[in-house]
């Protein structure tokens, strides 16, 4: 370990605990590979594919007639920022799979602009992952992934599919975007799995 | 999307190493260039950036990322931060750190944000303040590498006085345009109004669409979604877009 002598650093806000290599942020930053998607909440259609073929497709209005939670969670990024106490709303993965029948243990996510990435499908159950259209109060802002994004709030943020479009169950793990470019297969950020290896 | 793809062996990749700084060089007064040696540094890729980790001496330790600026080669690389007020990290490594004094850095990391001198199709490239560091690395790479395909770059800065790699850019490379757009402050006798980047900037300054450059936006987040915004509607596809966010909300 190197010490930089004079280096104080900033500590988190007193009580929190930050993941490995994380620093709190009272912001919202922006990760994306490319440019803003602008989409409309009318023209959204999410689908879930079943290993089997079976498709399964909510417009707009049958998401917005499903139950929905309001979650507050904490976000990590890779880029090394975090987020306390974030406040969202939208619908558990629980109730949007509840009648999808399926034996896949993985799946892939996709996005409007071609971005994807891959999560054990274990990962969106049980309370753990929401589809998400509003944020603090307001509907989602693009840059931020409206109108729909995926929220899976114990990985690392890059799991958390902005402009959502499709979710795919498969028997075999297959490595989305930033999981080809040689990012962790799993993103969990109290263990630090940044890159395929950590 | 295409897939993105990366070199090197994974395991040397994430491996801490050591950086001593053997050189400083002020680019102005808030922004420094460090000069870095790390033995068995494998080279990287222009646009790709290290994670720096700092620790304090009580064993706090936090990390940032910052693009490397250098032309790609073993052993040696240098990045370029731009100190923000009251930030935790880039203070420090703008101006408190010394010749001699040590750091700790793992990467290269990134392999989407990177031109690769094989690439045939023109370039744009985007600045937004320090987002010209990656951009610049791409500029030196296809100078050493004697690259020939046309290069654009659109540098948006503060003012004259805020520039990075001044005397690099003014020297220029033949088959590489640069344009200058001062957000606050332009010099005498220039024709553009200081002003945030508008759409018309990238039509007089940038490749039309159907040349299907490849474009490279980078900086401060707002910036970036600015113009990587604006490039799409000027018709640029979204796949050919490659955008790196600095954080921050600033200009
Ligand atoms: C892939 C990548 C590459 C990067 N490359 C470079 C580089 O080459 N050179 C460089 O100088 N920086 C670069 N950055 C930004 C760098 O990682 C740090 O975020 C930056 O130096 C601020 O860190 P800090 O600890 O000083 O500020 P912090 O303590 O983290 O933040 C202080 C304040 O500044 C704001 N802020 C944070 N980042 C920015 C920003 N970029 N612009 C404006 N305000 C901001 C924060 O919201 C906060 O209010 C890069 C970031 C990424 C993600």
């Amino acid at each position: 370990m190197i010490i930089s002598r004079g280096f104080h650093g900033r500590r988190p806000t007193a009580d929190r605990k930050l993941p490995p290599g994380q620093y709190e942020t009272t912001g919202f930053p922006v990760l994306s590979a490319g440019p803003t998607p602008r989409l409309s909440a009318a023209d959204t259609e999410l689908s879930v594919t079943a290993e089997t073929g079976r498709r399964h497709t909510w417009r707009w209005a049958d998401l917005m007639a499903l139950p929905s939670e309001r979650p507050t969670v904490d976000l990590h990024c890779v880029t090394k920022w975090s987020k306390f106490e974030t406040r969202w709303e939208g619908i558990s993965l629980d109730v949007l799979l509840a009648d999808v029948e399926t034996d896949a243990d993985h799946t892939l996510v996709s996005s409007h602009g071609g971005y994807t990435t891959n999560i054990p499908l274990a990962d969106l159950l049980d309370g753990k992952a929401w589809v998400v259209h509003t944020y603090e109060g307001e509907p989602l802002a693009p840059e931020h992934g409206g109108p729909l994004r995926l929220l899976v709030p114990h990985l690392y943020l890059w799991k958390s599919a902005k402009w959502l479009r499709s979710i795919e169950l498969r028997d075999e793990d297959e490595p989305g975007f930033w999981e080809s470019a040689g990012y962790h297969d799993y993103g969990d950020p109290w263990r630090e799995q940044r890159y395929r290896g950590d | 999307m295409a897939r993105a793809t990366v070199q090197g062996r994974l395991g040397e990749r994430l491996r801490w190493r050591t950086a001593e700084v053997v050189g400083r060089g002020s680019e102005y007064a808030e922004a420094t260039t460090l000069m870095l040696k790390v033995p068995d540094w494998p080279g990287h890729l222009a646009g790709q950036h290290v994670d720096v980790r700092l620790t304090a001496e009580d064993g706090y330790s936090t990390q940032r990322s910052y693009s490397v600026a250098s032309t790609p080669e073993p052993g040696y690389l240098e990045i370029t931060v731009q100190s923000l007020p009251d930030g935790e990290v880039s203070p420090y490594l703008a101006h408190d750190m010394a010749v001699g004094d040590l750091l700790e850095l793992r990467g290269p990391v990134g392999g989407w944000f990177v031109w690769r001198p094989e690439q045939e199709e023109p370039v744009l490239l985007v600045a937004g303040g320090s987002g010209l560091v990656p951009l610049m690395s791409m500029i030196r790479a296809r100078g050493s590498s004697g690259g020939r395909t046309p290069f654009r770059l659109l540098y948006s800065l503060r003012s004259p006085a805020h520039g990075l790699y001044t005397k690099e850019l003014r020297e220029g490379l033949p088959g590489l345009d640069v344009t200058y757009l001062y957000t606050r402050e332009a010099p005498e006798g220039a024709k553009r109004e200081p002003g945030r980047i508008v759409p018309s900037d990238l039509v007089d300054h940038g490749w039309p669409a159907e040349f299907a450059p490849t474009c490279y936006v980078c900086g401060p987040t707002a910036f970036a979604e600015k113009a990587s915004a604006y490039l799409v509607l000027l018709g640029h596809s979204p796949e050919r877009v490659r955008v790196e966010r600095f954080g921050g909300t600033g200009e």
